[in-house]
């Protein structure tokens, strides 16, 4: 392979071969690491104190724990189905509000803590996470589970997942008016120095811990067992996936509900982290795609990698750009790995 | 018949006329099918002036404005889409770029006590057409920097990307004061023509046609801007037909059909996407600018992924991809839904408020809910839409056998 790429490098136009250079893996990933220093250094050069931006860094890593959650699902989703699920960040939504209706029904118990949230919350995140599987679930049986059927060209999947988040959405206005809304109204969420002037809001903490103590779950799911092993094995090749055996439909199933429930689980901690608001979902949307892309569409240790980078800069960047701009921020990072590296960190030359 | 109804036919006179005209046989001679077209037109646009009321007039008028400045767009995506099988949900992007440009190239800087409350980046004071065109020109541009590094890879990277752009476009005109009045509207962009209707009338007319238009009062200015976007359409309508037809065309449902074929036969692939791409982006910035002449003011929330991508899918998904009938149908159709829904939700106010008090003031989502639904089932059972795409893109081989 290595021989192959020499040879053929040869006989490139000079352009062609500074391209090739900046897009092989690890010129690659030295150029993320630099975007990242040079966010850092942009900060700091604005005159923002060291320890804001370590703050922001830290904060930046919760957002790529949230980020992950969502993207873990969408890229399984992308390698298994082949569809840019565009109704992912809307099932991230509806996660949120399914938790705020089961909070809704809970008695309000005291805040654990030092947290903003009582036992309640941990309740309706439990709950709420099958049901946003469901949900995705569901979309596949009365739409994309058809389309298979009458195989229908990927495009026109990519604009039913268009249409069911639009749909998805609209269910969440019906139901929840299009004003933004909090978990806990009138909680006072202070933020603590936890080290060397760090400051962060204990939510974000639990946040953190949680979206990696699911991380790891996934990881045992996709590595110890035999659907988790199905599963990456037809995000990596569908058609080789299903020659050598495995049933495809049940793995699909069980992507849906699997990227579903994490989906869902971000939505309720972007929303804790927040606030819940029915187009919170779409903006996440880009980060997410961009977190899946670097990170090779269909690989979830990929998407958890891609997901940080982007929660990092996007975090970062927000010492010195308004913060409005963190999804535009994301779409940079897309730019510039679509420009580079097409393929992702993961993927294999000659890949997307 | 009075003076104002008699203008106001003639100007319905000319879309009616031009309708006409392309429902009789094609196998007719122009010479046959004009006049026949032209005198047909008249004749209905006098029957409607004078049968259907006035106030419901002008409803239809400016629904009619409307459902034109959407069919320019849904042509511009039919030619993306359509033909060439791009999958561009960022239209939002293209249509607020022309809107906004066409607003600082038409609109002067404001001064003295104005320009406290209103900040622009530029204001140029030149006419509509120069704004339209600038409009189209910054659209295009935007295209080919979203589709160069984009286009050359697989199908959904595109999609992706113009989620991209449409975000990063919507969040610079929310929060760039300086550009184009940030959060705040963009006001006093010129409606064109307005002298036509206003008392001191235009100079560089001539006086019996000046004359003419002496009945109009200002509150008739819309019928003046149906005629213009009208025309648009049906401008816009003939040289797509046009192009389509070329070996052009032809090149872009080889590309869509067969990519792979299209570059064995030694079609630059790339390159002929990268031209759809930019002239589908041109088509959506002049409907962006003819959007900004109508509201006379803007700001970033008009272009709302909703109202300014999702809704023009819908319409050329319906009408039918890939046929520039089908998308100026499908965008009055859609159109026609989503502001009948209105009236729908309006009726059945009190059933929803028996439901739940919150509810009627989340009407407009429950429209957005049933046009979802209108997607998905176009996908599942009619993918093809209304009328499915002609058959014939050539005219030379139109008289052989189907």
């Amino acid at each position: 392979m290595d021989l192959m790429s020499r040879t053929s490098g040869q006989q490139l136009r000079p352009g062609e071969r500074v391209k090739r250079l900046l897009g092989s893996r690890r010129t690659f990933v030295v150029l993320l690491v630099l975007v990242v220093l040079a966010v850092w250094l942009l900060a700091l050069a604005q005159g923002v104190p060291g320890q804001r931006v370590l703050s922001l860094m830290v904060r930046g890593v919760m957002l790529g724990g949230i980020l992950a959650l969502g993207a873990i699902g969408l890229s399984l989703i992308f390698g298994v189905l082949r569809i840019p699920n565009f109704a992912h960040g809307d099932m991230m939504t509806s996660g949120a509000y399914l938790a705020l209706l089961v909070l809704s029904l809970l008695p309000l118990g005291a805040p654990l803590g030092p947290f903003s949230f009582g036992y309640e919350f941990l309740v309706a995140l439990v709950i709420a996470m099958p049901l946003v599987g469901l949900l995705g679930y569901g979309l596949d049986r009365l739409v994309f589970r058809r389309l298979r059927a009458q195989k229908s060209p990927s495009v026109i999947m990519a604009m039913a997942a268009l249409g069911s988040a639009f749909l998805v959405r609209s269910l969440i206005y019906v139901f929840w008016g299009a004003d933004f809304v909090f978990y806990y109204t009138g909680r006072p969420r202070p933020a603590f120095e936890i080290f060397a002037g760090i400051r962060v809001r204990p939510d974000q903490l639990f946040i953190l811990g949680l979206a990696f103590a699911m991380i790891v779950l996934v990881y045992l799911l996709l590595e110890r067992t035999k659907m988790g092993k199905a599963m990456r094995a037809t995000a990596d090749n569908p058609e080789l996936a299903r020659v050598t055996g495995i049933d495809t439909e049940s793995v699909i199933r069980w992507t849906w509900l699997i990227g579903g429930a994490l989906a869902g689980a971000g939505g309720v901690m972007y929303g804790l982290d927040a606030q819940l608001r029915p187009e919170m979902g779409w903006w996440l949307l880009l980060p997410l795609f961009a977190a899946v892309i670097l990170g090779t569409i269909g690989n979830a240790y990929g998407a958890l990698v891609g997901a940080l980078v982007i929660g990092v800069v996007w975090q970062v960047s927000s010492a010195f750009l308004n913060p409005a701009y963190g999804p535009g921020v994301a779409f940079m990072v897309l730019i510039l790995v679509l420009l580079f590296r097409p393929q992702g960190i993961f993927g294999r030359p000659g890949g997307p | 018949m009075s003076d104002v109804a008699f203008i106001k036919s003639l100007m319905l006179a000319l879309p009616l006329a031009f309708l006409a005209g392309r429902m009789l046989p094609a196998r007719l001679p122009l010479a046959v099918r004009l006049p026949v077209g032209l005198v047909v037109g008249w004749l209905v646009a006098v029957a409607v002036t004078l049968v259907v009321p006035a106030g419901l007039m002008a409803y239809l008028v400016s629904f009619a404005v409307v459902g034109s400045i959407y069919a320019v767009i849904a042509l511009g995506l039919n030619v993306q889409w359509g033909y060439t099988g791009l999958f561009n949900i960022g239209i939002a992007a293209f249509f607020a770029v022309g809107a906004f440009t066409t607003a600082l190239v038409t609109t002067t800087q404001p001064t003295g006590v104005a320009a406290g409350f209103t900040q622009q980046a530029f204001g140029l004071g030149a006419p509509f057409l120069v704004g339209v065109l600038a409009a189209g020109l910054a659209a295009g541009v935007l295209a080919l920097v979203v589709g160069g590094p984009t286009l050359r890879l697989r199908d959904d990277y595109l999609a992706i990307a113009t989620i991209g752009i449409a975000e990063l476009v919507r969040l610079v005109f929310q929060n760039e004061r300086w550009l184009a009045n940030g959060p705040q509207p963009l006001r006093g962009i010129p409606q064109p023509l307005a002298c036509l209707v206003r008392d001191s009338g235009c100079a560089w007319l001539p006086a019996p046609l000046a004359s003419l238009f002496e009945p109009l009062a200002s509150r008739d200015y819309t019928y003046v801007y149906m005629l213009i976007t009208a025309l648009f359409v049906i401008v816009t309508f003939l040289v797509l037909e046009r192009a389509i037809r070329s070996p052009w065309g032809r090149l872009l449902r080889a590309v869509r059909e067969e990519e792979d074929a299209a570059a064995m036969n030694g079609k630059d692939v790339a390159r002929v996407k990268l031209q759809a791409f930019v002239v589908g982006a041109v088509i959506m910035g002049i409907g962006g600018a003819l959007y900004a002449h109508y509201m006379v003011s803007i700001d970033y929330s008009h272009f709302d992924p909703l109202y300014a991508t999702f809704l023009i899918w819908v319409m050329l998904m319906l009408g039918g991809s890939g046929n520039n009938r089908g998308a100026i149908l499908g965008a009055f159709v859609i159109w026609g839904v989503w502001t009948g829904t209105a009236f729908v939700v309006d009726a059945i106010r009190p059933a929803l408020a028996a439901l739940s008090p919150e509810l009627p003031a989340r009407g407009p989502y429950l429209r957005l809910m049933f046009i979802a639904f209108v997607l998905l089932f176009i996908l599942l059972f009619r993918p093809k839409g209304l009328i499915g795409e002609e058959r014939f893109v050539s005219r030379h081989s139109e008289d052989r056998g189907r």
